[in-house]
């Protein structure tokens, strides 16, 4: 691996430790007592400040060190966590992400003074908050730290005296067998060498089971013992006390409460990658002796055979379920588990790499398909169910590799956090972000893209949609607006809600607006639906002056484009007082789709079968249509309609082709009907985008490579809905026309 | 070495000489075993045990637990030797026999 990889994967892992970073500190504004969070803070810090030692960059190390120091205070429970504290991380994990782009962008491990003095004056103001503390709840400050660290110590001796259950104090339970004695071996004896190791605080004695004295054999053994020891042995150590009498005799040892944190803490310390199983875990920490577990996988073993039909107890329930180890322990060891399996379960792909695969598979589908068409054309029948079969594993492997690209929105989503955290600082609004559906997936490359509009529609939600507490008081609503983000699937899509409950959009206002750009007539009539469409079109913004946030040039016709370009769509509603919805519709991959192919005149055209909702044929009962309308009806459902052929500009062919089929499909909430000659069917697709030169094309979308060679077009089912729509329209209009010319006659 | 038993009416007096061991305490237990049925008051001088282990001590708790069976019974320990009371003291059973713990003067540093 060279240098310039492992600097990648470095600021990879920053960037994602980083990203976890932010989003513990902004959920510690709500929960600041949330152990976890602040868990989270300090691994990042603190494998940063590791991960930047290894590579040498000293800045990085210098500002993460203190940082961590910082972090662990409030970790140790010894600073609580503020507000302010807060937003002081968030400018250091802001700082961090400076360093890191500086070493790695800038090929420059030295930073500017400005960005040192910068730095200096987070760790500053972090550190006096927290001496601040210290001074408020110990005024024993002006001690020498030597003395504190005496007084603490005398101080915990103390405490020890007073509570058995502190330090370094075992709770050690030992039932011998019954023929111990027998062996030679004799519990007093066991007890006495225990002694050497530590100080018997407390010793039980117990003999439940021993019978009257008339029934007693002398020779067995019924003596149990249960000892409060205190030692600073370990587990293993004392263990090995007793290891003559392991065969015969049930001994646990038991860590007192405070062993148990130390477990807890080492367990957490323990290098990640060591080790997988959980046994060895305890085992590492000393939670758990090796022949504690052996004696639990023994157990595991042996109630598995009593329930074959059910499966074992997991090795933890067991060990927990003897008492060998402390649930908490167990627990914590069984969370390290689960970390290290998943990182050895992911690795780290270049998206190239996968890009070349995907590439590939769509050339893949293209050969069996054009295998396909000569197996049939030369009907070699005993060729079928190899086809068939190939052509089954093609389009398994086309899934699974599509799915390789694919991510969950849910991360992009939740970057949107900080956003809207910063934001309602800065305008002093009262915001709440919240997110719904982060786990649908989709494309890694439409994930990318759909990031700046995104950011784009939200920005404008909270600068111009939700208004300042005192507004929405006076209209009545809650003090705090909401802005929610949505995401699921639909029919081959994934549709994304922004949603805010703001002011929404004033049609009156827009309408006004585009007149006076000269974009819509004074006289055009216009449904709402329409008007609030507007908003998309080049040149128009309802707020007299721009923002800091938004109105930088980047309008919504951006963002439609932007979307449109993704073969998506966005749709805006808004209801004036009430807030604005902004739905945008996706495609799940850019790549390679399930196409249901027709053929209309001499051309093949492919459209998206997610879009497509039924055929019908062109003389049936079951609908009548409009020739002048462009409308048809179909069972009381009323659609524009488009003729592919005459769309196409197709030569009109001398006769009119026996059968024409009506293939109804639906974008959205819209529906259309195009008008075709041929339905071949379901075919895989491999989307290749069409030159530059037919960037402006309308109607198409891209092309494929069919089987036999040929060339067909995909169909942008979109923009021609719009078409169809905009003609009916047009038609309608001529009517009208007419109409309102024949009555002034 | 041994044991001797005296029975004065329904009193027992009992003495260990040497070893309280497993060597011995099952023969110890058929020398005892007559006399229990019927005793009211057992007294164990402990004076001349040299040596105890764990089912020495299994024979005095079996023992003691014979008189906290019934309310009328007695069973005392008497002049524990510096054995005894080592194994006493190491297991905490001091309290639970319940008996004055006398050590003679000359055993006693």
């Amino acid at each position: 691996m060279s240098m310039d990889d492992a600097k990648l994967i470095f600021a990879q892992e920053c960037e994602e430790l980083l990203v976890e970073m932010e989003d513990a500190l902004l959920e510690l504004e709500t929960s600041p007592q949330d152990p976890e969070l602040i868990n989270a803070l300090f691994r990042a810090m603190h494998t940063i400040k590791g991960a930047a030692g290894v590579f040498g960059f000293d800045a990085i190390v210098e500002f993460t060190h203190p940082i961590e120091t910082e972090v662990d205070l409030f970790r140790s429970g010894q600073r609580a966590i503020d507000a302010q504290i807060v937003s002081c991380l968030i400018e250091a994990k802001d700082h961090t992400s400076k360093l890191v782009d500086l070493v790695i962008n800038q090929n420059t491990s030295t930073p500017s003074e400005s960005l040192l003095a910068q730095g200096a004056d987070i760790i500053k103001r972090l550190s006096h908050d927290v001496n601040n503390a210290v001074d408020d709840s110990q005024p024993k400050t002006h001690l020498s730290l030597a003395s504190q660290a005496i007084e603490s110590m005398l101080r915990h001796d103390t405490e020890e005296d007073d509570d058995q259950n502190v330090g370094n104090h075992w709770m050690i339970s030992l039932q011998f067998g019954q023929e111990s004695l027998r062996a030679g071996l004799d519990p007093i004896s066991f007890i006495q060498y225990l002694k050497k190791l530590g100080d018997i605080i407390e010793i039980i004695t117990v003999s439940p089971k021993m019978p009257s004295f008339a029934d007693m054999d002398f020779e067995d053994c019924y003596l149990g013992f249960r000892i409060a020891f205190k030692s600073d042995a370990t587990k293993q150590e004392i263990e090995d006390v007793f290891e003559f009498a392991r065969d015969d005799c049930r001994i646990r040892i038991l860590p007192s409460k405070s062993k148990v944190e130390d477990y807890l803490q080492l367990l957490e310390h323990l290098p990640e990658n060591d080790s997988t199983r959980l046994g060895e875990l305890l085992i590492q920490v000393g939670a758990l002796t090796q022949s504690e577990l052996t004696q639990a996988l023994h157990i595991q073993s042996a109630s598995a055979q009593e329930k074959t039909n059910q499966p074992a107890s997991p090795l933890g329930e067991v060990i927990v379920e003897q008492r060998l180890a402390e649930r908490p322990v167990v627990e914590q060891a069984l969370k390290q588990q689960k970390v290290a399996r998943e990182q050895a379960r992911h690795i780290r792909v270049d998206s190239e790499k996968l890009g070349q695969l995907i590439n590939l598979v769509g050339e893949l589908v293209i050969s069996s398909a054009s295998m396909k068409v000569i197996v049939e054309k030369h009907t070699i029948s005993e060729a079928d169910e190899v086809v068939a079969g190939v052509e089954h594993l093609v389009e398994e492997i086309r899934n699974h590799a599509l799915q390789l690209r694919m991510v969950q929105i849910g991360d992009t989503f939740s970057r949107f956090r900080r956003v809207v955290r910063d934001v309602s600082k800065d305008l002093n609004k009262k915001i709440d972000l919240t997110i719904s559906g982060g786990e649908s997936e989709l494309d890694k490359t439409v994930v990318e893209k759909i990031n700046d509009p995104l950011t784009h529609l939200i920005r404008n939600s909270l600068d111009h949609g939700i208004e300042t507490p005192d507004v929405r008081l006076m209209a009545g609503k809650p003090e705090t607006g909401v802005l929610s983000l949505n995401a699921y699937h639909d029919s081959g899509h994934i549709v994304i809600e922004v949603k805010d409950d703001g002011a929404g959009l004033d049609p009156d206002k827009i309408r006004a607006k585009a007149e006076a750009i000269g974009l819509v007539e004074a006289d055009q009539v216009l449904s709402k639906s329409e008007i609030l469409r507007l908003i998309f079109e080049p040149g128009l913004s309802t707020k007299p002056q721009a923002s800091s946030l938004s109105g930088r040039g980047v309008g919504m016709d951006v963002v439609r484009r932007n979307i449109e370009s993704l073969r998506g769509n966005v749709e805006l509603d808004s209801e004036l007082g009430i807030g604005t919805t902004i739905t945008i519709q996706l495609p799940l991959t850019l790549a390679i789709i399930d196409g249901f192919m027709v053929g209309a005149g001499s051309e093949d055209y492919v459209i998206p079968l997610s879009m497509v909702e039924e055929c019908v044929e062109m003389d049936s009962e079951e609908w009548s249509f409009d020739h002048s309308r462009d409308y048809i009806n179909l069972r009381n459902e009323v659609m524009p309609f488009l003729r592919l052929k005459d769309f196409f500009g197709q030569q009109p062919e001398s006769k009119k082709a026996k059968r024409e089929s009506l293939v109804v499909v639906r974008f959205g909430r819209i529906k259309a009907g195009f008008v075709v000659d041929r339905l071949y069917g379901e075919q895989q697709t491999v989307i290749k985008p069409l030159g530059k030169i037919f960037e402006h094309l309308q109607g198409v979308s891209g092309a494929t490579v069919l089987g036999s060679g040929e060339i067909a077009l995909i169909l942008d089912v979109q923009g021609l809905v719009q078409v169809a729509s905009q003609r009916a329209r047009g038609h309608k209009k001529q009517l009208a026309n007419q109409a309102s010319l024949s009555s002034l006659n | 070495m041994g044991i001797e038993v005296e029975q004065k009416d329904n009193n027992c007096q009992i003495k260990i000489d040497g070893e309280l061991t497993i060597y011995v305490a099952n023969e110890f237990k058929q020398t005892l075993s007559p006399y229990l049925e019927s005793f009211e008051k057992l007294e164990l001088d402990l004076a001349s045990v040299t040596e105890i282990d764990s089912a020495g001590l299994q024979f005095l708790m079996a023992l003691k637990k014979l008189a906290s069976k019934s309310q009328h019974r007695e069973v005392r320990f008497t002049n524990h030797s510096q054995a005894v009371v080592d194994v006493f003291e190491l297991l905490n059973l001091s309290a639970r026999f319940d008996d004055p713990i006398m050590l003679a003067a000359e055993k006693r540093k």
